[in-house]
């Protein structure tokens, strides 16, 4: 075993099932490899006690021989996860100091599982950004560079941390939360693979609420068999979310045949956007002839409302964001501003959400309130579910007529550099392709394929009917084997 | 739609943050640009759509009306910025 840290959770999980290797030498590793990797940003707090007790609880139950699969395996945890005793700020000055009293259902699964916890991940703020720029603690940064550059890239968000994170090899996994693409847009732009579930697959409980309607939780890996056994162990039934979906959770790894003769795939014809890159373009055909020559069928499909979804988008998250985020008062948790003289608490509320709310968040809790303001209610925000039911009717009536999943780029570009992309709205255009399977409830898939011009990697996007994560993992997994993607960052950090 | 400073000053209160007189015109210009790009939903025919309320057709579950919890006040004041003798403590709320 050279190097401990490029291990996949299925590699690790064999090896240490073998005796190759233990937890506590690969979580070693790790930590290792998080010291030397300040310059990435992506860990933002560092758990190392916590995670040489759960490496040392791990070896003992895989000595023991009844582990589970994430036995062992070291995870960087989203900031945006309650992890009791732990920070877990979700990358905001409002919620500094904040150490919760409680677990969140999804770490609380890894963890029984015996998954080990390296520490917390940099992420945009409140999960509201598509790049890492939002954070209170600072940008997260891309390991890829473009050819010979130096600029520092995005790694993409809101996950921003958890996708520099695993492709920097400095943990075997992360978990990360999608509302609008925040797992699948940073998955596509450091190279792995990230999964949003289906929503009510993973519960919410414990997860720092942004848009309740959307919000979903899922794993970040270095491949898709990894998807499989991680989201195997984050999901399921929690009383603790009434959204959660009651449903028997299928063995996710199982599914991984990679036969996919007799699949129809979709291509949707409204995802070909004015202005694509031509790289886009090619690594989309590419992906279709892949496909096609694994035995599936590919057909040309219509979801017509596919460019009202980011404007739909842009009044629901911000409406259910402005009312989840009124919590942060100053009152029962996190900051509160310094009060002057004859202050009560109007001003209190005011100047604490003023000082503990960044610039992008406070933009988007203001558009909420005005979009569910006193005669504005319907003409922007009733629209705008009235849209969604559209969006989701479209998809409806695909799979209706047989389609099994849709194929699609993941982004519209690759990374780009920090600070290039200032201006909201095109920010907001970053989600193009991932925004309907949130809107639409669905599962969607992010797969590295191949590389840009510059060096960079592209990801494409393949969407799933409800509940079938097993079926949408396989295909996914056989794209995967006939893209062949291998190439990693060369290591400047 | 164009959003004028009053409205913005207005939309900050009912949000409780606090805005600055002079940073109000850019918030303005902001949230213009940013409805601008929402309006584009007037374009969609909705007549007779209900709004979705659900995404999944399931209902939502209930569960038994009994107590489950409680008896942590030490666990629930610990994060507090501002805890005495038991209770959240805030500024004056009546005169």
């Amino acid at each position: 075993m050279t190097d401990l840290t490029k291990l996949t959770i299925a590699q690790a999980r064999d090896a240490m099932r073998k005796g190759d290797t233990t937890s506590a030498e690969i979580t070693d590793a790790c930590l290792s490899a998080i010291e030397g990797a300040g310059a990435l940003g992506a860990f933002v707090h560092h758990t190392p006690e916590i995670a040489a007790d759960q490496a040392k609880a791990a070896d003992a139950r895989i000595r023991a021989g009844d582990a589970p699969a994430m036995c062992g395996i070291p995870l960087g945890i989203k900031d945006l996860f309650c992890t009791k005793g732990v920070p877990s700020q979700a990358a905001s000055g409002i919620l500094e100091g904040f150490r919760p009293e409680y677990e969140s259902t999804v770490t609380t699964q890894l963890f029984d599982a015996g998954a080990v916890m390296l520490g917390k991940l940099n992420m945009d703020e409140f999960a509201m950004g598509s790049s890492n720029e939002t954070s209170v603690y600072g940008n997260a940064v891309n390991p890829w560079r473009r050819g010979n550059e130096d600029t520092a890239l995005t790694p993409g968000g809101s996950s921003g941390g958890s996708a520099s994170a695993v492709a920097a090899d400095l943990c075997l996994a992360a978990t990360g939360t999608d509302t609008g693409g925040s797992i699948r847009q940073p998955a596509a732009f450091v190279g792995i693979t990230g999964l949003k579930p289906t929503y009510g697959r993973v519960s919410r409980w414990g997860i720092v609420a942004f848009a309740s309607s959307l919000d979903q939780a899922g794993p970040m890996t270095k491949d898709v068999r990894d998807s499989a056994i991680m989201l195997q162990a984050m999901c399921g039934h929690d009383p603790m979310d009434s959204t959660s979906a009651d449903l028997a959770v299928p063995d996710f790894e199982a599914a991984l045949t990679g036969d996919i003769k007799g699949k129809t795939i979709g291509i949707p014809k409204e995802y070909r956007m004015d202005g694509m890159p031509e790289e886009i373009e090619k690594l989309w055909a590419d992906g279709t002839a892949m496909l096609k020559d694994a035995g599936a069928k590919i057909v040309d499909i219509t979801l017509p409302h596919t460019k009202y979804a980011l404007p739909a988008y842009y009044v629901i998250a911000p409406a259910e964001a402005s009312s989840n985020l009124a919590r942060y008062d100053g009152v029962r948790f996190g900051h509160r501003a310094k009060l002057a003289q004859g202050d009560g608490i109007t001003e209190m509320y005011e100047k604490t959400r003023a000082e503990g709310f960044g610039p992008e968040v406070q933009r988007r809790v203001m558009i909420g309130t005005y979009v569910l303001s006193a005669g504005f209610y319907d003409a922007y925000y009733n629209r705008a579910r009235k849209v969604r039911a559209l969006i989701k009717r479209d998809f409806d009536q695909v799979f209706a007529d047989g389609v099994d999943a849709i194929l699609t780029p993941a982004t519209p570009s690759a990374a780009f550099g920090l600070g290039e992309n200032m201006d909201p709205i095109q920010m907001y255009l970053n989600d193009v392709f991932t925004v309907t399977v949130n809107l639409a409830g669905l599962p969607g898939i992010s797969v590295p394929a191949g590389l840009d011009s510059q060096g960079l990697p592209l990801g494409l996007q393949l969407i799933g009917r409800p509940w079938e994560e097993a079926e949408l993992l396989n295909t996914a997994y056989a794209l995967e084997q006939s893209a062949g993607f291998v190439a990693k960052p060369a290591k400047w950090w | 739609m164009s959003i004028d400073t009053e409205t913005a000053r207005r939309v900050a209160k009912l949000a409780r943050i606090k805005v600055e007189d002079d940073q109000l015109p850019a918030l303005a210009s902001e949230f213009s640009a940013i409805l601008g790009f929402i309006e584009q939903l007037n374009e969609v025919d909705v007549e007779g759509v209900e709004p979705m309320t659900s995404v999944t057709p399931q209902r939502l579950k209930r569960r038994d009306d009994v107590v489950t919890d409680g008896s942590q006040q030490e666990a629930v004041l610990k994060n507090a910025p501002d805890a005495r003798e038991g209770f959240f403590a805030v500024p004056k709320v009546v005169e």
